[in-house]
């Protein structure tokens, strides 16, 4: 009997253990809140601003980037503002009670950065009126939340030409995320680019069907150098495409960050969100009380996406080329799907001369000619 | 044709390795009576680890054994819980891997250095290169496996070894008696408790192995969930394996493999939807989980442990 009660003490000493160290990631959240409360006494009654994230800020992606806007936008407004963010926040139920808490808490500003959190957003904005909403990549608003996004297709067009430039075997690889417009808009934008290099070149594209897969991305990267493709471009949330091209001394266009910084030279040039400028006006917008709400798709001339700075292995006439093709779109003379654009049976879907409206760039659905691949995977 | 075969066996093998070290791994552990469940988060923070410790050494031999000593610490907190105090191993593997899951993503933001803010993530350190053997690595299909890196090569001669040392020694078979009646071997003079207990951090040691293939060689750096579930993967591998360590192989190339295969297919413009490839190993699993039932019905041995997931407890008086 005596075995029995030291197991038991052995039972509570382990359970304590266990919680204590399972109440890790929940203290690192609540650090932040404090922190943020502290500051609070410190200033007069900043105004608070919160942010909630699908991934962690150091996943050099997506979670990186907005998170780097959350920065400047401290950085500008400096103790006017005070600002917290949830990280690893999953789509769905536990999303709504993130961003219902956070309204809870006194946020008077909440973005919510995953088009998953589209209707947990308009949910909670529906019971807290005198709180302001911003749902990044969705499509529905109310008069306490609006949408944004940025025109990253006009980046991807400009990093297309990189790649059209620098390819020999004339296959370019793309790993794609989900057959979805945003990703398809993002390959033809992409594809297009390449052809103003490369006008032969092929981009070969396969769907991973995961945003988040380290193993699954490289995987799908090496099957693509070994059809031929000495460029790799990716629609996904992890470096790992790029570095599988690095690893056969071939090149890659980087997503979302600058990846060159994580993985080298080979990386050519990336295509960037830049969420600043956007975060920055509209804390203060609705600091102001001037704050209204809107569908807001920013593109290279807001600022709100931009190409990263080119690596050193990129030729000065190709980027001129760029710099030219996009003042040309800055200054709205031109823009990537103004017409003719032909899809890949040949067909020009964009007639002669047509503008495209952002609602048929938000369906879109067909791949342009030369793309290889298929949107029904 | 031929050097399409042979790239996607070489893939499939690099893909495949981190499953075989935690396949035959838990199919030790499971032999012994123990199912562990915390494979997944076992292989998580050995990733994290591993990677770290290579990372500031340098050293991969370093890395490898922190990894081992991770899952061997890992997998004795189970042992512990399930074995000495008989909790539900099924709860207990579980809070393993729960643990080991958010454990592992905290330390990737807090272990890295003062100059990435403390993230283990976008570092790259030394890792395991392939080494191609001069020769044999230049034959057709068979050259895949002469074409690896050092841990592939571990790993495939691991594989006779382990069968071997299952059905054709004396440890092997008390191993299977515990596993199969605690009683008996019990009764036999086998030390079920320790019997337990070494094959279930062996178990653990085999998984920390895995984690360190992913984040040394085959897709070395550390991101968060490196493994995407691939811990759960070996649980459905055991059964697949029918608890036969030769077996594990081919489960191993089967899973391993469909990644490969299909994005090869789609490169080259075939129509076959992915959602139905990225289905195919399952389905497998449940198609060899039915022929089980269907054999064990007929009582024919499939090699399932009879006392798997059973706590042993000696009659006190």
């Amino acid at each position: 009997m005596k075995t029995n009660r030291v197991a038991a003490v052995l039972i509570i000493l382990l359970a304590v253990v266990l919680l204590a160290f399972t109440g890790c990631s929940k203290e690192e959240e609540a650090k932040v809140e404090e922190k943020a409360a502290v500051e609070s006494e410190a200033a007069d009654e900043p105004f608070k601003a919160a942010f909630v994230y699908i991934g962690i800020p150091g996943d050099l992606g997506w979670t990186y980037e907005h998170d780097r806007g959350r920065l400047a936008a401290v950085e500008a407004l400096g103790d006017k503002i005070e600002t917290a963010f949830v990280e690893n926040v999953p789509e769905g139920p536990d999303a709504t009670r993130v961003i219902r808490q956070l309204a809870q808490q006194g946020y008077k500003i909440i973005f919510t950065a995953s088009f998953g959190y589209m209707d947990p957003t308009l949910e909670v904005a529906a019971e807290y009126p005198d709180v302001y909403f911003e749902h990044c990549s969705g499509y529905k608003t109310a008069d306490n939340m609006a949408n944004y996004f940025g025109r990253i297709y006009q980046s991807r067009y400009l990093s297309g030409i990189v790649a059209g430039a620098a390819t020999k075997t004339g296959v370019i690889g793309y790993v794609g995320a989900f057959p979805i417009p945003e990703v398809v808009r993002g390959i033809n934008a992409f594809t297009l680019g390449v052809q103003k290099t490369n006008p032969d070149a092929v981009v070969k594209v396969v769907w991973t069907n995961t945003w988040y897969d380290p193993v699954v991305e490289r995987e799908a990267a090496v099957a693509l150098l070994d059809a031929g493709a000495d460029v790799i471009a990716q629609h996904q949330d992890t470096t790992e495409p790029q570095k599988a091209a690095a690893e056969r001394d071939v090149w890659s266009i980087g997503y979302h960050s600058d990846m060159a910084k994580f993985v080298g030279d080979s990386v050519l040039v990336s295509a960037m969100w830049e969420f600043s400028h956007y975060y920055t006006t509209r804390i203060q917008a609705a600091m102001d009380g001037t704050w209204k709400t809107q569908s807001y798709w920013g593109g290279l001339a807001d600022g709100d996406v931009k190409l990263s700075d080119f690596s050193p292995l990129v030729p000065a006439e190709i980027k001129d080329l760029v710099m030219a093709e996009q003042s040309k779109i800055e200054s709205g003379e031109w823009d990537v799907f103004n017409g003719p654009v032909y899809d890949q049976s040949g067909a020009a879907v964009i007639a002669d001369g047509a503008v495209p409206s952002d609602g048929d760039l938000a369906n879109m659905s067909w791949f342009v000619k030369g793309v290889e691949g298929s949107v029904n995977q | 044709m031929i050097l399409l075969l042979t790239s996607i066996l070489a893939i499939t093998l690099r893909a495949g390795t981190s499953l075989v070290f935690a396949t035959i791994g838990e199919i030790y552990t499971e032999k012994s009576g123990v199912l562990n469940l915390g494979i997944e988060g076992i292989m998580l923070m050995s990733a994290v680890l591993s990677f770290t410790v290579s990372y500031y050494t340098g050293n991969l031999f370093a890395a490898v054994v922190t990894a081992m000593a991770t899952g061997a610490v890992l997998s004795l907190l189970h042992a512990f819980l399930s074995i000495t105090m008989r909790a539900q191993q099924v709860v207990s593997g579980l809070s393993i891997t729960l643990f080991g899951t958010g454990m592992a993503s905290f330390l990737g933001q807090t272990l890295g250095p003062e100059s990435n803010s403390g993230y283990m993530i976008g570092l790259t350190a030394a890792k395991f290169e392939t080494l191609t053997i001069p020769g044999l690595s230049k034959l057709p299909v068979i050259g895949a496996v002469f074409n690896q890196d050092l841990l592939t090569y571990i790993v495939l001669l691991l594989i006779p070894v382990a069968w071997y040392f299952m059905f054709r020694t004396k440890y092997g078979l008390n191993l299977r008696a515990v596993g199969e009646s605690p009683q008996t071997a019990d009764a036999m003079g086998i030390d079920v408790t320790r019997t337990r207990y070494i094959y279930t951090i062996f178990g653990g040691i085999m998984a920390g192995i895995g984690g360190a293939h992913l984040s040394l060689a085959y897709t070395p750096g550390w991101t968060e969930n490196i493994t995407g579930g691939r811990g759960w993967i070996v649980i459905a591998l055991v059964i697949f394996s029918l608890w036969n360590p030769s077996r594990a192989i081919w489960g191993a190339i089967l899973f391993g493999g469909i990644n490969a295969v299909q994005f090869r297919l789609q490169a080259s413009g075939a129509e076959i939807p992915a959602p139905v490839l990225n289905m195919m190993p399952y389905l497998v699993t449940i198609v060899v989980l039915i022929i089980i039932t269907l054999w064990e019905n007929r009582r024919r041995g499939t090699g399932t442990p009879a006392a798997l997931g059973t706590p042993y407890q000696r009659e006190e008086k």
